[in-house]
């Protein structure tokens, strides 16, 4: 095999997380007041337009949650081997090695970006380092001469060669290209959208495309139309310059901005959604219970949120987090790799977020059980005898569901921003592991540099804004649709 | 009244009780003192005599709940539990890693951190709960959709960027006042003007869509067209029954945090170098002081528990009709 695969225990519930989804999309499509629900979320413009901005990043989120370990070439001998997978090596073929360094599926399509590292700083589209260094050079005499220049990098604008004055012609002329690519894809993809609407609709082209546009069709396709443009109009030119400069600049250690910024969009994700599995299971099991039993249990329920959540949630996360690294670093034999380590961290991380967080969601969910389990229909079961579970699951869980996708959806983006803060403070994710946090975290200490380097803060801020922005309206749109108070009069 | 307080404060000791078990537990049963002492020495100097001497000299060397080697009450209070975490509840939060008096560090820390907290929290709510008055009243137009547009893309901004951003521009292009640091006395305008001008443009955001929301429920009330029923302009609708019935929604979110302004804001005053408790904090996180940390769990939860009963009697003083029972 060419690769190992390395299944990362976030991996694992990213895509657990994207089947349940799915099942549960499905199984709402066939509930006929689900279905309304969504569909109203699918007439919101904006509410279409963010998502369509959300699937980009979570498919990059996703691409980077296959990972693997690459084989090692094998002519240098066994010693290149760090990691021999023992029982290959029975063919009598030198056991194959793999990499300690772990890779994922958007590493493998972003090689270029990966790899090609410079020394340090460059700002964006650079073809010269930022910094001046001393430079050995021999003259026509063959004198060792040394001079203080920028430095020529070592791979941005490296086509250029000799004529760095063509950078900003050939920029515009990548530019020109990427725009009429983006156009072309854009216009294909409209055109069978429409195509596919005429012919779910069975009406002409032309009336299926006056339909996309003039807010007519049930759902915003022109949001979403609009929305892809856009994407495409961001994405390609900045894939078709990354092959050649690096588009956003390099960090302190030469890295790529771009492929650091694409890589934090996954750790956001992890963090918004897999502490979800925390608080959802807690919240909903233990809001239900106050709710429904009330009495000792509500008691008992109560006292324990309202004792978590004196606890100033900052403070409780950092006291979780310095535990649960000292807990790390006290056992190093855990890990077989230094990603597997970041990984746990991350998890660990989300499952601390968790724990402080799934109070609120609580205290809303038994004060809508204690207003449910009075009402008629649900007296009715308990006096005809159906038992407390049945009832909680047939009666109370499904009109409780709204107030679950509202919370969820709202605390993605509070959850990314936090990520932040804490990475911050020191007590985030692994330092090892790129994400927003750790980036701003990194960049800000070059903010006192004179000229300054801004490069990777206003990257991370860019995309970092584009998700929580899309995650904010989306989110809106759901409660609109889904909150009976506010769809009931619209 | 009284008899109300007394309950409130009594049912507020469990909850004490149980942060002190649960810092308790995160700090000595999930990781021992030995952990500590390792990650503490570092790993060089990790030899069991160098972790018995750190143990000792902090009081990490008794036994957890019961010491069974001493005689009368010494049996449980002779103890990490009792010395480190029951102890806290007379204020003695023992000392830091550099052998400072934590409660002194806190009182003295404390001012600073309120000339930040403060004036950030009265110039915000006046100015959210007037640009939510504002949106209110040109609801369903241009300015109220843009207006809302513009709080959600300021709230999507993480505040981290707030804080750079407006280092950037305001000290650092045009030089108005310090990047960073605090005098006493009268020189500390200049010190707190630019912490103060971010932390209120950062909460705006959220804040005013929050407020903007409550007033929105308020307004579609029957009193509300009972009050333009009978003449009055929109403007005294909303400043005389609006604002006065949405009261009770705000003061749910706001009064609570009133002690905890005490507590600084992390951010801030790292970014801005104010020796505030906030800034107190994150040393001891880096430094991974334990006994600071533990200390500031605590109080940060007294003054939650403070916060929760000064907002039930903040009820009384704007709906006459909740009485104390």
């Amino acid at each position: 095999m060419a690769f190992l695969p390395v299944i990362l225990w976030s991996d694992v519930l990213i895509w657990l997380l994207f089947v349940a989804a799915g099942v549960f999309g499905w199984l709402s499509l066939r509930n006929p007041l689900w279905r309304t629900a969504w569909q109203r979320v699918g007439r919101s413009r904006s509410g279409m337009a963010s998502a369509t901005v959300l699937l980009v990043f979570v498919l990059v989120g996703l691409l980077d949650s296959l990972h693997y370990r690459p084989r090692l070439e094998n002519d240098a001998g066994h010693l290149a081997s760090s990691d021999a997978v023992p029982g290959e090596s029975a063919a009598g073929k030198p056991p194959a090695a793999y990499a300690v360094e772990v890779l994922s599926l958007l590493d493998a399509i972003l090689t270029p970006l990966r790899t090609r590292n410079e020394k340090t700083y460059s700002e964006p589209l650079a073809t010269r380092a930022y910094a001046k260094e001393s430079i050995e050079s021999r003259d026509a005499a063959g004198e060792l001469q040394k001079t203080r220049d920028y430095p020529r990098l070592k791979h941005g604008g490296i086509h250029l060669g000799a004529d760095e004055a063509g950078r900003d012609a050939d920029i515009g002329q990548r530019l020109l290209r990427a725009l009429a690519l983006a156009i072309l894809a854009w216009w294909a993809l409209a055109a069978a959208t429409a195509a596919r609407l005429a012919h779910r609709e069975a009406c002409a082209h032309r009336e299926a495309w006056r339909r996309i546009w003039s807010n007519e069709s049930d759902f915003a396709w022109n949001a979403v139309l609009a929305a892809a443009g856009a994407v495409l109009l961001v994405a390609l030119p900045l894939g078709m310059l990354a092959v050649h400069y690096h588009v956003f600049g390099t960090d302190k250690v030469g890295q790529d901005v771009l492929y650091q910024v694409l890589k934090s969009v996954r750790t956001a994700l992890v963090i918004g959604l897999v502490t979800t599995l925390v608080t959802l299971p807690l919240s909903i099991f233990l809001g239900v219970l106050a709710g429904y039993f009330r009495g000792w249990v509500d008691d008992l329920i109560q006292y324990l949120y309202t004792t978590l959540s004196s606890i100033p949630g900052v403070l409780l996360i950092a006291a979780a987090v310095l535990m649960m690294q000292v807990l790390i670093d006290n056992h190093p034999q855990w890990f077989a790799t230094a990603a597997e380590r970041a990984d746990l961290r991350l998890l660990a991380l989300c499952f601390i977020l968790g724990v402080t967080s799934w109070t609120g969601l609580c205290r809303l969910l038994r004060g809508e059980t204690l207003k449910l389990r009075e009402l008629e229909y649900i007296q009715a079961a308990q006096a005809f005898g159906v038992a407390d579970l049945r009832i909680i699951g047939r009666h109370i869980l499904p009109n409780l569901m709204h107030i679950v996708i509202i919370a969820l959806v709202m605390d993605f983006s509070s959850l990314v921003l936090a990520e932040a803060v804490l990475s911050y403070v020191g007590i985030g994710v692994d330092p090892t592991m790129i994400s927003f946090g750790t980036m701003i975290n990194n960049a800000r200490m070059e903010l006192a540099r004179e000229p300054m380097v801004w490069w990777s803060l206003a990257a991370a801020f860019v995309f970092m804004f584009a998700l929580v922005l899309a995650a904010n309206l989306l989110a809106d749109a759901v409660r609109d649709a889904f909150d009976p108070r506010i769809a009931g009069s619209a | 009244m009284l008899a109300y307080l007394v309950r409130r404060l009594l049912y507020a000791l469990p909850i004490l009780l149980g942060v002190n078990v649960i810092t308790f537990a995160l700090f000595f049963v999930v990781n021992t003192p030995d952990d500590m002492a390792r990650m503490q020495l570092g790993v060089k100097r990790v030899t069991p005599e160098a972790i018995e001497k750190w143990k000792a000299q902090r009081g990490y060397d008794k036994p957890l709940f019961i010491n069974e080697a001493a005689s009368g009450s010494a049996v449980f209070t002779d103890t990490i539990f009792f010395s480190k975490s029951a102890l806290m509840f007379a204020g003695d939060f023992g000392r830091a890693e550099d052998g400072r008096d934590i409660a002194r560090e806190i009182t003295s820390r404390m001012g600073p951190s309120l000339a930040i907290a403060l004036p950030t929290f009265v110039i915000g709510l006046l100015v959210t709960v007037s640009f939510a008055l504002m949106l209110t009243f040109f609801r369903a137009s241009y300015l109220d959709f843009w207006g809302v547009v513009l709080c959600v893309a300021m709230m999507s901004i993480s505040g981290l960027f707030y804080i750079i951003g407006g280092q950037f521009l305001i000290s650092k292009m045009w030089k108005l006042v310090p990047i960073s640091g605090y005098g006493g006395g009268l020189d500390a305008w200049k010190f707190v003007i630019l912490p103060v001008l971010i932390g209120v443009i950062s909460g705006i955001g959220s804040s005013t869509r929050w407020y903007r929301t409550i007033f929105l429920e308020e307004i579609s009330r029957d009193y509300v067209r009972t009050a333009r029923a009978k003449g009055l302009s929109e403007l005294a609708v909303l400043f005389r029954h609006v604002l006065r019935n949405a009261m009770i929604p705000i003061l749910t979110g706001v009064v609570v945090v009133i002690p905890l302004l005490f507590m600084g804001s992390l951010l801030t005053e790292s970014f801005f170098g104010i020796p505030g408790l906030g800034s107190y904090t994150i040393d001891a996180i880096n430094a991974q002081d334990f006994a600071v940390v533990r200390a500031m769990v605590f109080i940060g939860s007294v003054l939650y528990i403070v916060g929760l009963i000064l907002t039930d009697l903040s009820y009384t003083f704007v709906d006459p009709r909740i009485r104390f029972n």
